[in-house]
């Protein structure tokens, strides 16, 4: 599997040299977020706001009212636990466009629970008029700038940084509310997003070893959440359905799929993998993921539950496919 | 500047006449915010009639019913800045705009829009009236208001953030944003204070409504502000305080040279100013008339 790095910093770029309004504001982690570069290139369009989120929010408010279209730079947990009234206040309720771009989300941060945006799915999912992207490899990093561009609205995204392996072929970019099928089969449904989906593929590839028919679709479109492959692909398997995320099963895209399965009359199992309602502490990804139960094992467990069945998938027949980790704050 | 130049005596009748209508309105639905309106018409007042670079109203003068609330498909409703000559489609980057951060103070603007001749004095029997746009606590869509500014602290921010859009684009408006002390209670405020010195926004000018009070009592009590200057000063900011009845004296603040600096005019007020029976109330949010009191409040409001 292919590792890119800093494809953000690339992406950012290209937009602005397209997009004279694109304007970024940073909270002081500007260069955490890949904007270093963008503001070396583009200082007249680079805004410290300093570590004052709440202003910078509402202040991007006043600029999109005048035209620019600000791109917020900093942690997910900040732009949306830190600042929920601003957020909802100046930016949704005018129907703005302003982009959040959210970086270490979940638990891709060593930085314990204060910098772990585990429940923001959820949260932000309640707010009207906003639109939600979780990025899952290098190839919807570098389309999922112009998705928010285009969604012309406030926009929520989930954006992974630095070393980010590529999944999906360069040349079929993220598209909008449109699940990625990655595997076809009809005994269970698996639904993926952020960086789980590595897990979800590496699971994936040990099931169909053991002769298990995989549906597998990745999310990169928490909300809205009405593309119809999902129930498609919901009807069409024997015995159910697992959903594996990064952050809380509860509000995020477990209870996306479960919505829509109660919504379509889908009388199926549906078990999820996530944060079972509890906060993370600080550790490695690979730590964390093992730990809280956030990984390819766990779902082969729920696989093997739906089904009624034990089919012997070992630690080691998963091993083929290894990660690089985060390491830094 | 208004077209029209309207003499100091105009704009004192003009502050009576909101007094007038707002205790009205609280003769007739039992209370109203008149602490608020009694502390701010002089200041309201002189921004519509002297201070304030508008263009002519270019929103309905009669009351609209409420036009829903943005959305994608909802976009191109009537916005409350067209009141204050704001066209979204064609803006006239020379004026003013004006942001209200207090919008509790709704009744005041509407009333302020009357004597402005911006909306016809019918419209204000539909203050409060459900379904109507004239709502008691102001959004995008009301008269005046340029946004939802109901938690405060945010309205500073948006100003600015336009502010800085402003001085970027080299439009030479000004952008007014008015304040009551309470809400600089809110760290936001103090957020957006250095951003706004260390962005040098010196086409951003605050008015606050000093009136000492809030929900709980007084402002000294339950956390004070003081020595708002002096903060103020210490933000970079230039700042100056005036007596907020004296229309002269707002006037000459508002002309206060603050090269390179945002500017704050600081309009120390009375919540009783006009109504003296309001007086042993104080401090009161939200006064609401006494029933035994109501013929006497009657009585003033025909003397007004």
């Amino acid at each position: 599997m292919k590792m890119e790095i800093n494809k953000h910093n690339e992406n950012i770029l290209r937009m602005a040299s397209v997009h004279p309004e694109l304007v970024v504001l940073s909270a002081d982690l500007g260069t955490s977020c890949e904007v270093k570069e963008f503001a070396q290139k583009y200082p007249d369009r680079y805004f410290s706001m300093g570590i004052a989120e709440q202003n910078m929010c509402s202040w991007a408010a006043g600029l999109a009212r005048e035209g620019y279209r600000p791109y917020l730079h900093t942690f997910s947990v900040f732009l949306y636990r830190r600042i929920l009234d601003q957020l909802e206040m100046s930016i949704a309720y005018p129907n703005l466009p302003v982009v959040f771009c959210g970086f270490v989300p979940g638990i891709t941060t060593p930085g314990g629970v204060s910098h772990q945006s585990t429940n923001d799915i959820g949260v932000v999912r309640t707010i009207p008029n906003f639109a939600i992207f979780d990025v899952g490899d290098a190839t919807e990093i570098e389309r999922v700038l112009d998705l928010a561009w285009d969604f012309n609205g406030p926009v929520y995204i989930r954006q992974l940084r630095k070393e980010v392996p590529r999944l999906f072929p360069a040349n079929k970019p993220m598209e909008f509310n449109k699940a990625r099928v990655l595997s076809e089969g009809t005994d269970v449904v698996i639904f993926s997003s952020s960086i789980m989906t590595e897990e979800a593929m590496r699971a994936t590839a040990a099931l169909k070893n053991k002769g298990v028919s995989i549906e597998h679709l990745h999310i990169s479109t928490l909300k809205p959440f009405t593309d119809p492959q999902v129930v498609e692909s919901l009807k069409k398997v024997k015995y159910g359905a697992v959903t594996i995320e990064n952050g809380t099963v509860i509000g995020g895209l477990g209870t996306c799929v479960a919505e829509v399965m109660a919504e379509n009359a889908i009388g199926k199992p549906l078990l999820k993998v996530g944060l079972n309602d509890q906060y993370a502490h600080g550790a490695s990804k690979m730590y964390l993921l093992e730990h809280y139960h956030l990984d390819a094992m766990e779902l082969i467990k729920k696989v093997e539950k739906l089904m009624g069945k034990d089919l012997g998938i070992k630690k080691e027949d998963l091993e083929a496919i290894r990660f690089e980790d985060f390491s830094e704050v | 500047m208004a077209d029209k130049v309207y003499t100091n005596e105009e704009i004192l009748k003009a502050a009576t006449k909101i007094r007038k209508s707002i205790l009205g309105i609280a003769l007739r639905i039992g209370g109203c915010y008149l602490a608020q309106a009694c502390s701010s018409a002089d200041l309201v007042a002189t921004l519509y009639l002297r201070i304030l670079n508008l263009g002519p109203s270019l929103g309905n003068k009669e009351a609209l019913p409420f036009p829903g609330v943005p959305s994608p498909t909802n976009m191109d409703y009537q916005k409350g800045s067209t009141y204050n000559g704001y066209n979204p489609k064609n803006p006239d980057y020379s004026k003013d705009r004006f942001f209200v951060s207090c919008c509790h103070y709704a009744s005041v603007i509407y009333c302020a829009l009357v004597e402005a001749g911006r909306i016809d004095a019918s419209a204000i029997e539909k203050f409060n009236v459900d379904g109507w746009n004239m709502e008691m606590i102001g959004a995008e869509h009301s008269p005046g208001f340029e946004n939802t500014a109901g938690s405060l602290g945010q309205t500073i921010s948006i100003a600015a953030g336009t502010a800085h859009a402003y001085k970027m684009k080299g439009h030479t408006g000004n952008i007014v944003c008015m304040l009551s002390d309470g809400e600089i209670e809110e760290g936001q405020d103090w957020e957006c204070f250095q951003a706004a010195s260390f962005y040098k926004l010196e086409n951003l000018i605050v008015y606050v409504d000093k009136n000492g009070q809030q929900v709980e009592g007084y402002t000294k009590d339950v956390m004070p502000t003081e020595p708002l200057v002096e903060r103020m000063h210490a933000f970079g900011w230039e700042c100056v305080e005036v007596d907020g009845h004296n229309i002269d004296a707002i006037t000459e603040a508002s002309k206060t040279p603050h090269k390179g600096k945002p500017l704050m005019i600081i309009c120390d007020t009375c919540p009783w100013q006009g109504i003296p029976l309001l007086k042993p109330m104080m401090p009161k949010h939200y006064p609401r008339i006494p029933k035994e009191q109501k013929e006497e409040f009657q009585k003033f409001y025909e003397s007004m």
